[in-house]
């Protein structure tokens, strides 16, 4: 089963009917992560743990007590809290830190008999588009280990490519979820801003930041989602809005689809990429949707408002990195000014500096009206006007990335041009809107890319429904 | 200093005040805000700021905010943001504080206080501001480490900040005195600037009289207590008008008191400054104030401080002093006013509080909580003295004292069963002075002739007769009266 995974349902029918049992998935997947080692795609698996949690599952089985998603084996991205296992979001500062608690997301899967098989790899505090700047290690994309898996949820993405688990959780900030997925072929979901608690999500940027799952298939990520949603005493943030039914989500007649001009007429567009693109509109139309090109005229505003407003953030949310309490302590460290500049300084890698110092600068005396207020505004004026698209509009369709995976090493001297990787996914962060990337093109090299679907503000159910239908063009 | 010279300059102070809420839970976590717990017993991965947790409003710490603003006629602020104050330290585990920038819940304001002259000043307050507390880095216990406990990090404050109003350090006293009474009497905070549940801050310059411009601010830290507030302020003024007076430049910089030399030294200079990069706190929503809050929690407001003087001298005709010190503890205040929930004899009550009940309190150095004669006994004790069924003395003599050791007994009880009702049947009285009278001829030729400092002699004579028991003032009428006929 492990390898020929299509669907949780069908997985589940293949449990209760003795066909596979839990144990041996764990099992199945334990040897093919060995095997796909190379991948990098797990920093460490928790073997003892999941087998244990199978065993349960297998019973549960049998007595027809099992949660909805029982025996499901997800994978955990570095940056999600997991009661007494380590977490790192592949820093050298957490070396040896074990999370006292788990995340609201991870305590809900784990109710409904998920299995969690071990953390995965990640650009270094989910700062990257690439997946190359974790500290330990490059993720490689299985599909052609030359290129990256994108980022930063690189692991995530490959795990579920590769067929190293059946789902697994990333996080997606500026598109961290979404990108990986068209990189790897692979369903991303970015929820809407406050859906899942952020409870047990080390944070990047608070504001942006929210965790999503990645499947092989739509009807999975809308059932991993109905289990995670859901207001959360612990996150206040999160929103107390019921859950919908996402996993029975059906797309109902006709809709009304915005295509933003900007990114039809995008400069860095692939030809694939628009091609492909191109044909999905028209087949849209075809099926008797209606598809219009409207202005936004903020794509170029999108990704300056977007590391102006993430560094800021997260200048102060790893502040808590110190040396001091937990984590990486540098031994040369010989008074409290030295423990900060030295674990800092030895602890954080290059991208993760350049993004604090960039967020310290912008929220510094004389400068905080010309960046971190200015960005504020701006960002405003994104969700004002993409609130008032969705007015006319069910959905907003454009690519998820300009073009399909580029080869390691590509963009690494260049920050500016990894930035430019996110332009089409910061829009729904920003905003606060979900949006999904699914796997509907392949380029003349046969690598995946995806097209991506955003929705009004919890319009996930319809979301899903709407992408079921896309799944068919 | 020479009072002709200080009288040249005026001075300018400002103070912050860090009020320490008594609430039962921390400001952003379910963690307990337990003074004087184990150290790092009340921490959960929120105040150890573990990756992973975020914070939670504890909504008492606004209501608490909202009661100090009242108090002080403030405007209460609707939206609320919070706002995170950037910087390093060992006690502050997330790297950055929790505070309120731009919306603090309460603007404006004043405290009224009392100056010598008997006038009274209302000092004017900027604002009031919610924040969580840091961590206690500990320095003089590990001879090579410094310790840091984390069970105050996260305790809910507020930040009191006046206007640049307050002229001279006995105002800064009173000042500091009337919040501190405020705070009690709210019950938000317990006001122990010794434990440093009540911390402040100092903002001094002084200046040439009629000058249109501040001169340098110094602040000053490290005051424990209020007594050392005014004390480093006394110095800081003395300080800056001596350097004033010698044309020296006076330094904008951070200077702490030093109690056992009651001087200032400095701290840090202007260049030490921190840059807090303030920004709006991404993982809090924010806080809404309604006006239905606002009136639930004025309806729950207890009387308060310059509310009860007004009563006390008004309604109950007490002296301005005697009802400032029935004030000035709060409990104090509490216990008297449910003994006058059941006299109506408030003068007496107050008596009975300031002499023998203080003294009491003084001679054991125990609080009124720790004071087991109840307000019902000293409201019976009243009755009894009242209708001339013991006298004060005896009560304050005999009964009181027997109430400390048998306060389950009533007043009544123990007075009957120490036999202190007293005599004050007039008859039986008048045999007694008869027979006194026949007892002492001479004494009582002299008395009858006039001589009358004699009749302290006849009253006690008549007193021990009577075992003590005899009403005094109807003693005293009838004596007169036998002297007479």
């Amino acid at each position: 089963m492990a390898s020929n995974y299509t669907n949780y349902l069908t997985y589940r029918e293949a449990l209760e009917s003795g066909s596979t049992t839990a144990v041996n998935e764990v099992k199945s997947f334990l040897t093919e992560i060995e095997s796909q080692k190379h991948l990098n795609a797990f920093l460490e698996t928790f073997d003892e743990t999941a087998l244990a949690q199978a065993e349960v599952v297998d019973q549960k089985i049998k007595q027809g007590t099992a949660g909805k998603l029982a025996g499901m084996v997800i994978g955990l991205k570095d940056n999600l809290c997991y009661k007494d296992h380590s977490v790192s979001v592949s820093s050298k500062i957490l070396t040896h830190f074990k999370s006292l608690f788990s995340g609201t997301a991870v305590e809900r899967l784990l109710a409904e008999d998920a299995i969690i098989i071990g953390r995965l790899n990640c650009d270094e505090f989910a700062m990257g588009s690439s997946n190359e700047k974790s500290a330990f290690g490059p993720v490689l994309n299985p599909v052609d280990t030359t290129r990256v898996p994108g980022g930063s949820s690189g692991g995530s993405a490959v795990a579920v490519a590769a067929n190293l688990c059946h789902a697994s959780l990333g996080t997606d900030t500026g598109g961290s979820v979404r990108q990986p997925a068209s990189f790897t072929g692979t369903v991303g979901l970015k929820p809407t801003y406050g859906r899942i608690s952020r409870w047990g999500l080390i944070a990047y940027a608070s504001s942006l930041d929210q965790i999503g799952p990645f499947t092989k298939a739509v009807q999975d990520s809308a059932l991993l989602l109905e289990v995670m949603a859901g207001g959360d005493e612990f996150d206040t943030t999160s929103s107390q809005k019921p859950v919908d039914a996402y996993a029975s989500a059906k797309s109902e007649g006709p809709k009304k689809v915005a295509v933003l001009r900007d990114a039809l007429e995008s400069e860095g567009l692939s030809p694939a990429v628009k091609a492909r693109f191109i044909e999905i509109i028209e087949k849209l139309k075809a099926k008797g949707h209606q598809v219009e090109v409207v202005d936004f005229n903020l794509l170029n505003q999108m990704v300056p408002t977007y590391y102006v407003v993430s560094n800021a953030e997260a200048s102060s949310n790893l502040s808590r990195f110190d040396g001091i309490h937990y984590g990486y302590r540098s031994e040369q460290a010989t008074d409290i000014e030295s423990t900060y500049v030295k674990s800092r300084t030895e602890g954080f890698g290059t991208e993760v500096k350049r993004r604090i110092m960039m967020g310290t600068f912008v929220l510094s005396t004389g400068y905080y009206d010309a960046y971190f207020a200015k960005a504020q505004k701006v960002r405003r004026l994104i969700q004002d006007k993409t609130k008032a698209i969705f007015q006319d509009y069910d959905f907003v369709l454009t690519p998820t990335t300009p073009h399909a995976a580029f080869k390691l090493g590509h963009n690494s001297d260049d920050p500016v041009a990894m930035y430019l990787e996110d332009i089409f996914t910061v829009h729904a962060n920003l905003a606060g809107n979900p949006a999904i990337s699914l796997p509907l093109g392949t380029n003349e090299e046969g690598m995946p890319f995806g097209i991506q679907l955003m929705a009004p503000f919890f319009g996930e159910k319809e979301l899903f429904g709407f992408s079921e239908e896309m799944m068919k063009l | 200093m020479d009072k002709a010279v200080r009288d040249k300059y005026t001075v300018v102070i400002g103070l912050e005040i860090h009020a320490q809420l008594n609430t039962n839970s921390k400001a952003f976590s379910s963690d307990s805000n337990q003074y004087g717990s184990t150290p790092n017993s009340n921490v959960s991965p929120i105040s150890l700021g573990h990756p992973g947790t975020l914070p939670r409003l504890n909504e008492k710490s606004i209501e608490f905010g909202i009661k100090l603003g009242i108090a002080c006629n403030s405007d209460i602020t609707e939206y609320n943001e919070f706002s995170r104050k950037n910087y390093f330290y060992a006690d502050l585990p997330k790297g950055y504080q929790i505070t309120q920038f731009d919306t603090p819940i309460c603007t404006g304001g004043h405290v009224p206080i009392r100056l010598s002259n008997g006038e009274t000043k209302n000092i004017g307050l900027t604002r009031i501001h919610i924040e969580e507390d840091s961590g206690k880095s500990i320095h003089d216990i590990d001879p090579f480490n410094s310790l840091v406990d984390l069970n105050r990090a996260g305790v809910p404050l507020l930040e009191i900040v006046t206007e640049p109003e307050i002229a001279s350090e006995e105002e800064a006293y009173e000042y500091l005195s009337e919040v501190r009474k405020l705070v009690r009497y709210l019950d938000i905070c317990d006001g122990n600037m010794e434990e440093g549940s009540m911390r402040c801050d100092a903002n001094i310059s002084v200046m040439l009289n009629g000058a249109k411009e501040f001169g340098e601010k110094v602040e000053v830290k490290n005051m424990n207590s209020i007594r050392n507030v005014k004390r480093a302020i006394s110095f800081e003024i003395n300080r800056q008008i001596e350097l004033c007076e010698k044309n020296v430049e006076i330094l904008s910089e951070t200077r702490g008191f030093d109690a056992p030399n009651g001087s200032t030294i400095q701290m840090r200079g202007k260049e030490g400054v921190n840059d807090y990069r303030f920004f709006p706190e991404p993982d809090l929503l924010p806080y809404v104030v309604t006006e239905a809050k606002i009136e639930t929690i004025k309806a729950e407001m207890p009387m308060l401080p310059n509310e009860l003087l007004a009563v006390y001298t008004n309604k109950y005709g007490l002296s301005e002093y005697d009802a400032l010190n029935i004030i000035e503890i709060k409990e104090i205040g509490t216990y008297y006013n449910q003994i006058v929930s059941l006299t109506s004899n408030y003068k007496g009550a107050a008596n009975w509080i300031m002499g023998t009940i203080k003294s009491h309190l003084n001679k054991f150095g125990i609080t009124i909580a720790e004071f087991s004669v109840t307000p019902q006994h000293i409201a019976e004790i009243l009755l009894l003295i009242d209708t001339h069924k013991i006298s004060n003395s005896s009560a304050s003599k005999k009964l009181f004292p027997a109430l400390l050791k048998s306060p389950e007994k009533t007043a009544t009880q123990l007075a009957e069963s120490l036999d202190l009702i007293q005599n004050s049947d007039s008859d039986d009285l008048a045999g007694v002075i008869d027979e006194i009278f026949t007892k002492f001829p001479g004494e009582t030729g002299r008395i009858k002739g006039g001589e009358m400092k004699l009749i302290g002699f006849f009253m006690g004579q008549i007193m021990k007769a009577s075992g003590g028991k005899a009403d005094p003032k109807m003693t005293n009428k009838l004596l007169m009266q036998k002297i007479k006929s």
